[in-house]
């Protein structure tokens, strides 16, 4: 009996645990943890406002869905583009109106419709093999030169990083030559699409291919870690499409969510977010180029070179995201 | 058999057969619903590969279990060799290891960049893929080798126990005719052993078709990823419930055909005779052979990505050893805990009413609870938060009705959607667990114990308890392992932010750093020997 008294106890911490919910916000989270708990603390000390983080790597829209209006969630962090107009297409976020953003961010990188802000920035390069191929200047379109046959290795197409860049071929070149240009790359893939951004540059290094689809940022994060300062060095960053259209930027941002509570004090954290301050941390810590254009990214980032950004406003991509999943569908891209 | 057992015991027994089928026809309804086409153009599309896959897989894995585990544990049964009695239960050992660690460790090994393979080209002088074959690791052939690897020991032990248990003197008569072992092995032990087998490869089917982590790293796409996937990806839970009902379509098959052959395997084994027979002393290069095929089986599948697994932890030890590392530990552990004494408590529940019911029906109860675990844990995490999301806003709706501000999330949104799911999938453990002990108690105990003038109760904590305790132990044991070790629904079904060991170890598995998460493996690892060894030496005691 002493169990069923015990376990009756342990039930109601665990039910308890979930409703104190009051004052704090809650912040739903793509991002890890340990990337932004620092910029929140800040945070906390100069508002008094408690920051709870939840990180999630897949499905924070589909469980925001599900707990509708009893969602936890104030303020959610995406790490991409995609995720964030999954939010918007799902209305799972409200405009959060402020002057304070719209003067901090960009009209390129924030919905017209204030559901959503961009971040930071990153670069979807091409890197190369320095050994084999040495600097390139690349376009993406090229990736599907049967020159490249057997020489590109990339992620999943179905990740959110490579739908956002079919979705950009789509919308600058239209489905029927966008479908050609995927086969074309499908047909020069060196292997089944696997493994993260990272990991296709390890394959450079290791000779499996001599091309490789990846954010600008992993080159930053494999400079960190010992064990891949080799990989990293074994490849070139190339910025694709200079001489024309320029490079796909992918961002990572944040939005209101719908049911907040405290829609206030999540204003007030947006907000925050899109200051000097915050900016310079959130983009330095994960290797990122700032939104907010007086801020300058970290030497490291700098010392890659300046860059010509696809000048298409982010959020016309949205519009080919359904087509870009279908297609990478109809192509068997992962398969 | 008791004369009047309450009706009490039955509601309850019905009760908790339908909380736990709960998920299943939650699946078959959401199924019904229209998905917005999303479900069409998967069929368009990806849906036959997926489909193909999953059966290609199941087929390959089981063959190859099959094939490792049959020449092993008729070994291990019918001979005497160097290591036999170590074998006896090292062939277990396997079963312990997370097959998507035991991939990882043979992706490392094997892939382009991996010692065999750069051995092999600085020893020929090759330079790049283009200038030698090597079978890619990261392949379905990949992903059907790990899991045999990992899943064998499911045959080998069902197998073991088969050929031991074979008639001494059907063996001598098969000698008489003039059989050495090897005729006597095709002739008489491997078809009179196919129930077994058949059972075991059931079994391993079922695990093969729930396995999600392994085949998401090697990036075959199944219908267990495909279910999470569209899910999360296309966000349709109609979808994804479509896809689900395939899947126990698939599953469910598997179950007739498992039943089919236990109903056979017990005419067989009736027969057996109790002397054990007399085994064959392997000497000289048959020894060696014996003992090298044994050695290399539990090196391959155990002991190597074991050893390697150390080493990683060795190397980051310092990394992996912090706050956090200890806090999901707790979080595997207390829930594991949790679930196993709740699955067990149902296990006896159930049982008893079975036993002591003068009802006929009252048999349903145990029966029905038992198909939890038929549901691979993607699919069981969708019929699990379908009706438990109802409930929460059925609870919050009746405070605001009230006149109060609702609780929110209090079931789908803490740990006891976990432990609830948990609870469903392992309960079929704990019920075959306590079943088998309750088979060993004599039912003239009951009816002594019934004249002396016991209610039901005090027979059950009396009687029955006392005597079942190994078996209650040993339920327990593995509904605690089983717990450490499963990862779709943990993975779908957590708390946001919550995460325990499987979640975590995966994590960095999908990050390609399992290197940083090892520490954990190795306790995963390692709780799930100690029930393995303590069965396997139960088991024997029996023998």
């Amino acid at each position: 009996m002493k169990i069923i008294k015990n376990l009756a106890v342990l039930g109601f911490v665990c039910f308890a645990s979930v409703a104190n919910a009051a004052d704090k916000l809650t912040v739903y989270s793509y991002r890890q943890a340990f990337l932004i708990d620092p910029i929140l603390n800040d945070f906390t000390k100069e508002t008094g406002i408690d920051v709870d983080v939840v990180f999630s790597k897949k499905g924070i829209a589909e469980r925001m869905m599900r707990e509708g209006r009893l969602s936890p969630a104030d303020v959610v962090l995406t790490s991409d583009f995609y995720r964030l107009m999954e939010l918007v297409d799902k209305e799972l976020v409200v405009p959060a109106s402020s002057e304070l953003l719209s003067s901090n961010i960009p009209a390129q990188y924030r919905s017209p419709d204030e559901t959503w802000y961009a971040l930071t920035m990153r670069v979807r390069n091409v890197y190369s093999s320095k050994e084999r191929l040495g600097k390139l200047n690349i376009n993406y379109e090229d990736l599907a030169d049967p020159k490249y046959k057997g020489k590109i290795c990339t992620r999943s197409g179905k990740h959110p990083y490579n739908i956002s860049l079919v979705a950009s071929m789509i919308a600058h070149h239209g489905e029927a030559e966008t479908k050609a240009w995927l086969t074309g790359l499908k047909a020069n893939l060196a292997r089944k699409p696997q493994g993260n951004d990272r990991a296709q540059v390890k394959a450079v290094k290791e000779g499996l291919c001599d091309l490789a689809i990846g954010n600008s940022y992993y080159l930053g994060k494999m400079l960190q870690d010992p064990k891949q300062v080799p990989w990293a060095e074994a490849v070139e960053i190339n910025f694709p499409n200079q001489d024309n259209l320029g490079s796909h930027i992918n961002v990572s941002g944040m939005a209101l969510a719908k049911h907040s509570r405290n829609k206030d004090n999540a204003l007030k954290l947006m907000e925050y977010l899109s200051g000097d301050k915050a900016q310079k941390a959130y983009a330095e810590v994960n290797m990122e180029y700032p939104v907010k254009a007086d801020v300058e990214p970290s030497a490291l980032v700098a010392s890659w070179g300046e860059f010509k950004a696809d000048s298409l406003p982010i959020y016309k991509l949205a519009e080919f995201h359904h087509a870009a999943v279908k297609m990478l569908d109809e192509v068997k891209f992962d398969l | 058999m008791i004369l009047g057992l309450p009706k009490r015991w039955s509601l309850a027994g019905y009760f908790v057969a339908l909380v736990i089928t709960l998920p299943l026809v939650a699946i078959l309804i959401q199924a019904m619903i229209p998905d917005e086409s999303v479900f069409g153009h998967l069929l368009d599309t990806v849906l036959p590969t997926y489909i193909s896959n999953t059966l290609l897989l199941m087929f390959w894995v089981c063959l190859g279990a099959i094939l490792i585990a049959t020449p092993a544990a008729w070994l291990v049964a019918k001979c005497h060799f160097p290591g036999r009695a170590i074998f006896q239960w090292a062939l277990l050992l396997p079963l312990a290891m997370p097959a998507y660690v035991v991939a990882y460790v043979y992706t490392d090994l094997l892939d382009y960049a991996g010692p065999i393979q750069s051995a092999l080209r600085s020893f020929f002088g090759w330079g790049s893929p283009q200038d030698y074959y090597f079978p890619e690791v990261r392949s379905l052939g990949g992903a059907s080798m790990m899991l045999a690897f990992v899943l064998f020991p499911y045959i080998y032990l069902l197998a073991r126990t088969a050929f031991m248990e074979q008639s001494s003197s059907l063996q001598h008569a098969t000698r008489v005719m003039g059989c050495g072992p090897w005729q006597s092995f095709w002739r008489f032990s491997l078809p009179m052993a196919r129930p077994a087998l058949a059972v075991g490869v059931a079994l391993v089917a079922m695990e093969t078709a729930a396995d999600f982590a392994t085949v998401s790293y090697f990036a075959v796409p199944t219908l267990t990823t495909a279910v999470y996937d569209t899910w999360l990806g296309y966000g349709s839970l109609s979808a994804a419930a479509k896809l689900s009902a395939i899947m126990l379509l698939v599953v469910f098959t598997m179950i007739g055909f498992e039943r089919f052959a236990r109903r056979k395997q017990q005419l067989f084994q009736k027969q057996s005779g109790a002397e054990p027979c007399e085994l064959y002393s392997l000497k000289g290069i048959k020894a060696l052979l014996a003992t090298g095929y044994c050695t290399l089986l539990l090196l391959v599948s155990f002991l190597l990505p074991f050893i390697i697994l150390l080493n990683y932890a060795w190397q980051y030890f310092d990394e992996s050893w912090h706050v956090e590392f200890l806090a999901f530990s707790f979080n595997s552990f207390y829930i594991a805990a949790i679930v196993s004494v709740i699955s067990v408590t149902l296990g006896i529940l159930l049982m008893f009413i079975s036993r002591v019911s003068p009802r006929k029906a009252d048999l349903l109860p145990s029966r029905l609870s038992s198909t939890g675990y038929a549901l691979p844990g993607t699919v069981l995490a969708i019929g699990i938060l379908v009706p438990l999301t109802y409930l929460d806003f059925a609870v919050n709706d009746l405070y605001e009705y009230l006149g109060q501000q609702g609780p929110g999330l209090i079931f789908t949104g803490s740990v006891f959607v976990l432990i609830f799911a948990f609870c469903i999938r392992f309960s079929a453990i704990a019920i075959g667990s306590v079943e088998n002990s309750y088979k060993r108690i004599s039912p003239s105990l009951d009816m002594a114990a019934i004249t002396m003038g016991l209610k039901p109760s005090s027979l059950l904590w009396r009687v029955h308890l006392p005597l079942l305790r190994k078996g209650i132990f040993a339920g327990m044991l593995l509904v605690f392992i089983e717990c450490m070790k499963e990862l779709p629904a943990a993975l779908l079904l957590r708390p946001v932010g919550f995460e325990n060991l499987a979640t975590y170890v995966f994590q960095f598995v999908s990050d390609e750093q399992l290197e940083h998460g090892a520490l954990a493996a190795i306790v995963i690892v390692l709780v799930g020997l100690v029930p393995l060894i303590y069965l396997n030496r139960s088991l024997e005691q029996q023998g």
